[in-house]
């Protein structure tokens, strides 16, 4: 088991949706979150004083897997997350040694789905 | 000199908390519209507002007073009174012989800021703010004053043909819905969306309500005196809002299963435009009435006309002040009576139909003269600085790339 966590554009996320829809992966958590990569955020002016490289919106979403479909989920997100430009975001793929299903108490993979 | 008419303190007083309650409705409309977008938008909304507020006046008391209200010709005034010079304490007999001429060129000049300020919902969401104030400048001075002139001035034609528009069903509701419509068109769509985009309805309805409550100054003081007839338009005015926010919330009711809080506050907005014309030319029941068909008028226009022709007025400028602007105007002319204002005319359920010829001549000359002129405007404006913000600008949202500052941040 995966879990995927994607730094994304906040207007991506409908795309994304639907990408991970069409790979037949229906769970996800999605976050709001501020940060920023290499481009470094934005000049903002208060009052005519400049505050440099503030932390832009981003959306943090984060979608726990069975091995078969990691690669189905990568793909499916960088698909709908994509422009081109500085700023896409970035996926993370980490190792999830366990998960539990609350309603029912399963364990493991058969908790994922 | 003929000698100086007398100023009656009542009316003064009047009028000038009613040009107040006026001033009040254009940051009232910012928040009323900045609810409705998304949240990296809203102030790109409100500077808009305010940039109403700031320039307007300051054209408005160099020349456009002065083109809207002095003497002219039948289209547009003459320049008598640029810089204001010559408008002074004394009242001014040919428009509120009882008050300061300078009381009514500012009660008037509240006007003239928040017309403009409503095609703004038109535009959300994608126009730069340069060239806001550049089509702003324009449309005011092209589209806005004209019309005026026409329909308000002492030698304006639609005036003489004995239009009646009490408070601005012409001037300000078609005017400015016809013109956001067109806008709209010229500007093309958002980026992947076309409805309304609300982050904070609390906001529009706090704006709304506020509307509400300035719409009281800008109909019961477009008597301008503190007499019977700015009574009935008091009267009428809160009828009328409280009619359309019924049948709207009850059509979408029957329609849709639920009455919602946008869908009630739409319809305040939506009586509330379509009594402005006729507000102190008709009695109660007849509000009432006017009320009632508009909130329906009104949700056809947005939930079924807009979505068959997609075109993107973001806010429903078109849908809630031009359609019921224009069903104001022929309401006036159905329902005016000389029981309410003897100075004004019957209409035709009273036996004067020669009245609602002259409003639709009224109404339908203001949609044709606004679209034209707003398609020519949006055009130069476009070929000067271009209208709309690059697309990556546009998903970044206005605040940060137009303003350089945000509404709202989720630390702190």
């Amino acid at each position: 088991m995966k879990l995927i966590i994607a730094i994304i554009q906040p207007h991506r996320l409908e795309e994304v949706k639907k990408e991970l829809y069409a790979a037949e992966v229906n769970l996800i958590t999605v976050s709001e979150a501020l940060g920023h990569g290499r481009q470094m955020g934005i000049d903002e002016f208060y009052r005519g004083v400049k505050e440099t490289g503030n932390l832009l919106r981003k959306l943090k979403l984060e979608i726990a897997v069975n091995e078969e479909f990691v690669d189905k989920t990568i793909s499916a997100i960088i698909k709908g997350a994509r422009t081109g430009k500085i700023g896409d975001g970035k996926i993370f793929v980490l190792d999830l040694p366990r998960c539990i299903r609350i309603r029912t108490g399963e364990e493991g993979s058969c908790a994922i789905g | 000199m003929a000698q100086a008419l007398p100023i009656n303190s009542g009316d003064t007083a009047w009028v000038l908390i009613s040009a107040g309650l006026v001033m009040l409705m254009t940051p009232a409309l910012a928040f009323f519209y900045g609810g409705m977008v998304r949240r990296k938008n809203i102030l790109g909304i409100l500077m808009k507002c305010f940039a109403c507020l700031g320039v307007v006046l300051l054209l408005w008391a160099i020349y456009g007073y002065s083109l809207a209200f002095g003497r002219g010709n039948g289209f547009i005034g003459g320049l008598e009174w640029l810089n204001l010079k010559g408008v002074g304490l004394n009242p001014n007999p040919d428009y509120a012989p009882t008050i300061p001429h300078s009381a009514f060129m500012i009660f008037q000049a509240m006007f003239a800021v928040i017309t403009p300020a409503v095609i703004i919902g038109s535009l959300v969401e994608r126009m730069k703010f340069t060239s806001f104030l550049l089509f702003m400048a324009l449309w005011l001075t092209f589209v806005y004053i004209p019309i005026c002139h026409m329909v308000w001035g002492v030698d304006g034609w639609l005036k003489g043909l004995g239009v009646l528009d009490f408070a601005g069903g012409t001037v300000v509701e078609i005017n400015c819905g016809v013109a956001g419509l067109v806008a709209a068109i010229c500007l093309g769509p958002r980026l992947g969306i076309n409805k309304p985009t609300l982050h904070n309805l609390p906001l529009v309805v706090l704006g709304g309500g506020l509307l509400w409550f300035g719409w009281l100054g800008f109909n019961a003081g477009s008597a301008l005196a503190a007499n019977g007839i700015a009574a009935n338009a008091f009267v009428t005015t809160n009828l009328a809002a409280a009619a359309a926010a019924v049948s709207w919330a009850s059509i979408e009711w029957a329609m849709t299963g639920k009455p919602t809080m946008f869908g009630t506050i739409s319809g305040v907005i939506a009586g509330l435009v379509a009594i402005t014309p006729a507000c102190g030319f008709v009695e109660p029941g007849a509000a009432m009435l006017i009320g009632l068909v508009v909130g329906i008028l009104s949700f056809f226009a947005v939930s079924v006309l807009k979505q068959k022709f997609r075109y993107d007025d973001a806010l429903d400028a078109f849908g809630v002040h031009g359609v019921g602007g224009f069903w104001g105007m022929i309401a006036t002319g159905l329902f005016a009576t000389t029981a309410v204002n003897p100075g004004a005319a019957n209409g035709f359920l009273n036996g004067n139909p020669g009245l609602l010829k002259v409003q639709l001549i009224a109404a339908c000359f203001t949609v044709v003269y606004c679209a034209v002129g707003t398609a020519v405007i949006s055009l130069v404006v476009d070929k000067l600085v271009g209208m709309r913000v690059k697309p990556e600008d546009e998903i970044m949202g206005l605040d940060l790339t137009q303003h350089h500052e945000r509404a709202y941040t989720i630390l702190d």
